[in-house]
């Protein structure tokens, strides 16, 4: 067991340094197989203003005629011990770590990235319980009552779930719940938890269920498959054998090997869900860290989208890993491998 | 409906499985005795209706779509009309079951000690402490070294042939009365198939259960039982002692069962005599007897093969038989015709 931690860890690092790696060569490497020069690297840290000379001092003095490896070590080093931009005209700060400098709005883009944290946090971990719990057990009944009216509707308004876009769905509660009816709030609200939990709550109530509604679906579809699947294995029927009750067969045998695939789908929606929920944040009006990258990319603020890139990466390899080692605990046979 | 003596009784025990293309009739009206301390070998081809009959025994068909009839006594106790709950609390305890491949019979995410503890404590109530005791007591009874450590391995660290051991320590954690073993060796290395099959008679004898062994192989039944039951179609078609099958069989289906099976007192060179064709649909099952279109001695009794479904009749003391063909035909078949070809090497 020891060994297969450690085997994960050291894979999760290895992937992290690769997604750095491309996340670096999205941005410093492909612009200039796309003819960018070093002056034009240099630009997006002046203003509009800055004359060819100016570009091509701080062009030099940000390092960008420096070898590629050399940039990106220069990158990643910032990212641990902090950096400091020289464009000749000014000197800026970024402390540790620094996931690079917005000079569009002059502050480093990792304070203003924890800021919003919170938000996108509180979206994705209420979601996904609602869409967890809601999914496995509409999943579980479906399967169990394969072929009844429930079955049927379920898997109909699941079809529904995972066809409907979010900006269709969210829009559409909004309207009904919010402004119709007046029991859920209007959106655009954030109130941190450790102010006021009820209203924390209230606020997120819709994104909350309209995020579920969307994954619920799917996973009440995979869930009914590994029932179904599950509950024809052998090993089923000599639970039966022994003598259990049918409510134990179920739960201790048939959803606890049928819920191994959905643990592992479970972290990673998890982990991309932190790396930003775009839609439901957008339709919602949430400053969470997905309305952030929408904000960098409408504004073409280059720094911004790398931080926000590298972020959501670390949230996915750190959910793979978590993962991993839920499995292991999960299915007894994985710790061999 | 009289309450039998017998310890297990089948009464004319049909299952059938309603589905898409028509009625499965897995299980057609079968009888048999079972006593306490003897051992039943119930054999044939797959799809004969084994399976099914033990899982109904078992109660496992309740529930599902399956249609039961007939009569099943255990003990006095009719289990076809019996609750769903009742048959519940019988099975484990006072009915158990071993299975085929203890790898996908067994939970992969469980130790065996924790299976064979769950057994244990659904129909006693102890602490989980004394369970675990006792799995460990069962482990080492089926002859598993060093039962303290390995109680705590799962499944997939076990040997097939651990494996099967730690399944009927978990099959017999609760001193079951009826012991059926569903091709019990058949997923295993031949060396080990003779260990099980020994342990497996130990057992019975220390546990003095009734045993039923489903199996396709004759050399398994040979060992161990007392009668030997000729499943075909759904239906009993050779009914008698271990003796009865072995030294005098008069169904030309047993015939081809023995003449299937391999023997080392055989020549090498010499041909196996396989049964032509395939066993029958349940669905639509040949007209008169389900075997004629098999048979080779079709022509021997008298047209009736494909109009008329044969009787099981007894044809000497206990030793029933659902052939056309009259007994002493049969008898005469056998002593100079087929006896002679599975002799002579």
């Amino acid at each position: 067991m020891v060994t297969y931690i450690i085997r994960r860890l050291i894979g999760a690092l290895l992937m992290l340094a690769i997604v750095s790696m491309v996340t670096f060569s999205i941005f410093f490497v492909v612009p200039r197989m796309a003819g960018a020069t070093s002056e034009d690297f240099a630009n997006r840290y002046l203003g509009k203003a800055a004359t060819a000379e100016m570009a091509a001092v701080a062009a030099e003095k940000l390092g960008f005629n420096d070898p590629v490896p050399v940039q990106y070590g220069r990158w990643i080093k910032g990212v641990f011990a902090g950096a400091e931009y020289d464009t000749g005209a000014s000197i800026e700060q970024c402390p540790a770590p620094c996931f690079g400098y917005s000079f569009v709005k002059r502050q480093p883009v990792w304070p203003e990235l924890v800021d919003r944290i919170p938000v996108t946090l509180s979206l994705a971990v209420g979601a996904s319980v609602i869409w967890l719990i809601g999914g496995v057990a509409v999943g579980v009944l479906s399967a169990l009552k394969r072929g009844s009216f429930f079955d049927r509707a379920a898997m109909s308004v699941a079809l529904a779930g995972v066809s409907l876009p979010i900006f269709f769905t969210g829009i559409v509660s909004l309207v009904v719940f919010s402004y119709g009816m007046g029991i859920t709030a209007p959106g655009g609200a954030y109130t941190p938890f450790e102010e006021n939990p009820a209203e924390w709550a209230y606020n997120l109530l819709l994104p909350w269920i309209t995020l579920a509604f969307l994954y619920a679906a799917s996973y009440a579809r995979l869930t009914r498959a590994g029932m179904l699947e599950t509950m024809g294995e052998d090993y089923i029927r000599t639970a039966r054998a022994k003598g259990l009750p049918e409510s134990t067969v179920i739960s201790r045998h048939g959803l606890r090997a049928a819920l191994t695939p959905i643990v592992t789908i479970f972290g990673l929606d998890l982990g991309l869900l932190l790396g930003g929920a775009v839609l439901t944040e957008s339709t919602f009006s949430l400053k969470g860290i997905g309305d952030y990258a929408v904000q960098a990319i409408m504004t073409n603020d280059l720094p911004k989208i790398m931080g926000v890139t590298m972020v959501a990466a670390l949230f996915v390899v750190v959910a793979s890993l978590i993962v991993d080692l839920l499995y292991a605990v999960v299915d007894p046979r994985v710790r061999l491998g | 409906m009289s309450t039998p003596t017998s310890f297990l009784e089948l009464r004319d025990l049909r299952i059938h499985f309603p589905t898409d293309d028509g009625l499965v009739k897995s299980v057609d009206g079968l009888s048999y005795k079972l006593e306490r301390g003897k051992t039943l070998g119930i054999v044939g081809e797959s799809g004969s209706g084994k399976s099914v009959t033990s899982l109904g025994i078992l109660g496992l068909h309740k529930g599902t779509r399956a249609k039961i009839s007939g009569e099943i006594w255990l003990d006095g106790e009719e289990l076809v009309s019996a609750s769903a709950e009742h048959v519940r609390r019988l099975r484990g305890k006072k009915m158990a079951m071993i299975f085929q491949d203890p790898l996908s019979a067994m939970h992969p995410f469980y130790t065996v000690g924790q299976q064979i503890i769950e057994a244990y404590r659904i129909h006693h109530k102890v602490s989980k402490k004394v369970a675990r005791k006792h799995a460990i007591d069962m482990l080492g009874r089926v002859g598993i070294p060093q039962p303290e450590r390995r109680v705590d391995s799962y499944p997939h660290e076990f040997s097939g042939g651990m494996r099967q051991r730690a399944m009927i320590a978990m099959a017999l954690s609760c001193d079951p009365e009826l012991l059926i073993a569903d091709e019990p060796t058949t997923a295993l290395d031949v060396t080990v198939q003779a260990q099980i099959l020994d342990l497996m008679r130990d057992l019975q004898r220390d546990f003095n259960a009734a045993l039923i062994i489903i199996t396709h192989d004759l050399g398994v039944v040979a060992e161990l039982s007392d009668d030997i039951l000729v499943m075909y179609g759904g239906k009993c078609i050779e009914y008698g002692t271990a003796e009865d099958i072995f030294e005098r069989p008069e169904h030309p289906y047993t015939w081809g069962l023995l003449g299937s099976m391999p023997r080392l007192d055989r020549e090498p060179t010499e041909r196996l005599l396989p049964i032509k064709g395939n066993p029958p649909s349940l669905i639509n099952v040949p007209s008169g007897c389900a075997f004629h279109p098999r048979c080779a001695f079709e022509g021997r009794t008298g047209g009736k093969a494909d109009t008329e479904v044969p009787a099981l009749l007894e044809s000497s003391g206990g030793h029933l038989v659902r052939c056309h063909m009259p007994p002493e035909l049969r008898r005469d078949i056998w002593e100079n015709e087929i006896k002679p070809s599975l002799e002579s090497s």
